[in-house]
């Protein structure tokens, strides 16, 4: 199973919900951070790393010798990464989405595929004994585009997955937008994450129209709770998304949260909230999955 | 005629607050709300629209089963793994789909359409604190960096228009498409953060961005009081990299009481967050002043 953490808001918990899930789960597990833009995961599980690689994307390189310039490739672009003026041809390889076409069509074969590196994926264990797998992607600064290397961050974990069979949390980026969507595409239930704020509701519904063509179970966690009103409360319940947690807004925890803490292994209460939260996102998934069967 | 984005890398450390609250103490400005995906700026200065503009940008895909004969060969070039082939023959996902043309331009039958995407609003308007230039990315949707160029020039030429002298903009959390549009022409970054250590590592990716982009950067410590140790490590950075800071300003529930009421916190009765915020804003002023 693999679960994403997401929530439309930055800053609603979904790293310290992440987290705290990682230390309470009591199967085999992959914790992975795909915020690859700004990843904090590591801040709060300290894995111990074994392994990283840097993740390309391809992009054309021109070999001015056989061009034509005939301008098959910049009329087919779509991202304005190549463009042919007269005898020059010049290439905008921070433009470029690496769909390959440009050097699929050129008929000179003058384009060959270099490279962008777009990030680096770093892989190691964490938790006591080291049982819970860690997988994360860190975005190289000034890289605009976070998508196609989520894709190869997830690509990572799908071999992860494929050598060791276990199950997966994703801490997903903030927003509603395509990195957001990635992050969640190729989940079997998606938490939202939210706080009863103003703010924390107007994205919660960003965030719930975003998803919900994805057709998959989503359940609502309430960090903050009692910090505003009972709007997503209402929504929730109209939506029929299932509120799993609820956390009370509390300046302790916002303390434990500032030193680096899991607030899970902050106090028993707390750490019975994420006991019952794992419980509860295993019942709604296998329900979602029984009804698919049921379906099919 | 200036301009000065409000980021943080990390979301959540009160970015949009505290741009509501310069929106307020500013004089002379157009307001710009450039977090497109999530924006949330409207819900404390609940701008009354005068102009809606649609915002198109980007294509999909989309396979004619009439006219496709089964080839495969658009599934074969497709790098997003957008097409697949189910029973009733090949089909775009239209989440997956990045837009590329590569499918449409070899395909053998021409079976595939290429459509313009709708991708979200842009709108124009007015609030108690002046012109306000802001959008909404359909959910799900993308191309949120060209949205932001958009606003962007917007923005510049209602200013030049009215006369004002400032662009204030609620930048997007991140390091991604979305802020490095908004840093674009910019004279000063703004970045708030907090004294997590979450706060901190993003603070230190966005600042690396914006030395990328020399775009001149400034920090605000919000609810610094949150964890005096962290706190002092940011500080110690922001000399180390001669970053000015802005504010310390305390963790303090006054700030989201402001937003329940739909209020900046400057617009509350007197109180120790807001003498706090005149300062930091005299001090932004400044600063943006001096930038060449």
């Amino acid at each position: 199973m693999i679960v994403a953490v997401a929530s439309g808001k930055g800053g609603t918990g979904k790293t310290t919900v992440t987290a705290s899930l990682a230390t309470v789960w009591n199967e085999p597990l992959v914790a992975v951070d795909l915020d690859v833009e700004e990843p904090n995961l590591h801040l709060f599980l300290h894995p111990t790393l074994e392994g990283s690689d840097l993740a390309h994307l391809e992009i054309p390189v021109l070999d001015k010798s056989r061009c034509t310039f005939c301008g098959a490739c910049s009329e087919l672009c779509q991202f304005k990464a190549i463009s042919v003026m007269g005898k020059i041809v010049m290439t905008f390889p921070e433009m470029c989405h690496g769909c390959g076409g440009c050097i699929a069509i050129c008929p000179e074969k003058a384009l060959s595929p270099g490279t962008r590196e777009l990030g680096e994926i770093s892989w190691g264990r964490t938790g006591r004994d080291g049982q819970v797998g860690f997988l994360m992607g860190r975005l190289r600064v000034g890289e605009a585009m976070s998508p196609p290397f989520m894709r190869l961050v997830k690509a990572k974990l799908n071999a992860m997955l494929a050598a060791s069979p276990r199950d997966a949390i994703i801490d997903a980026p903030p927003g509603v937008s395509c990195p957001a969507v990635n992050a969640v595409l190729d989940s079997d239930m998606i938490l939202l994450v939210t706080e009863p704020t103003p703010f924390g509701f107007y994205d919660f519904q960003l965030a719930w129209e975003a998803f919900t063509p994805l057709e998959k179970p989503m359940g609502a966690v309430i960090n903050r709770a009692g910090l505003g009103n009972d709007d997503i409360h209402h929504f929730c319940r109209d939506k029929a998304v299932p509120i799993l947690a609820e956390i009370p807004y509390d300046r302790g925890i916002a303390e434990a949260y500032a030193r680096g803490r899991v607030i899970a292994e902050v106090s028993p209460t707390l750490a019975a909230t994420f006991g019952s939260l794992r419980d509860k996102i295993r019942a709604l998934a296998e329900e979602s999955r029984m009804r698919e069967v049921a379906h099919a | 005629m200036r301009e000065i984005v409000i980021i943080s890398g990390k979301g959540g450390t009160g970015k949009t607050s505290l741009t509501g609250a310069f929106a307020h103490l500013a004089a002379s400005k157009v307001i710009c709300d450039l977090d497109v995906d999530a924006p949330d700026l409207h819900l404390l200065l609940r701008p009354e629209r005068e102009r809606t503009e649609e915002f198109h940008s980007g294509y999909e895909a989309r396979i004619d089963p009439e006219l496709c004969n089964r080839c495969g060969q658009c599934a074969a070039l497709c790098r997003f793994g957008a097409i697949r082939e189910g029973e009733e023959g090949f089909t775009v996902d239209p989440i997956r789909c990045e837009g590329c043309k590569v499918c449409v331009a070899f395909c053998p039958v021409d079976a595939i359409r290429f459509e313009l995407k709708h991708c979200g609003e842009w709108y124009v308007s007015s609030t108690r604190f002046g012109p306000m230039v802001h959008a909404q990315l359909i959910p799900g949707a993308e191309n949120s960096g060209r949205l932001v160029m958009v606003l962007k020039q917007q923005a510049r030429d209602l200013a030049k228009a009215k006369g004002l002298d400032l662009v204030l903009c609620d930048g997007a959390p991140g390091i991604g498409c979305p802020v490095i549009s908004s840093l674009s022409g910019t004279h000063l970054a703004v970045a708030v953060t907090e004294p997590t250590p979450s706060g901190r590592h993003d603070l230190e990716r966005v600042a690396d961005l914006c030395r990328h982009f020399q775009v001149a950067f400034a920090v605000i410590i919000n609810k610094h009081d949150l964890n005096p140790d962290e706190a002092a490590r940011i500080e110690a950075y922001c000399r180390e990299k001669s970053y000015p800071v802005l504010a310390r300003l305390p963790h303090d529930p006054v700030v989201t009481q402001a937003m329940i009421q739909g209020l900046v916190v400057t617009e509350l009765p007197e109180n120790a967050f807001s003498r706090e915020l005149h300062q930091t804003w005299e001090r932004i002023a400044r600063l943006v002043n001096g930038v060449k």
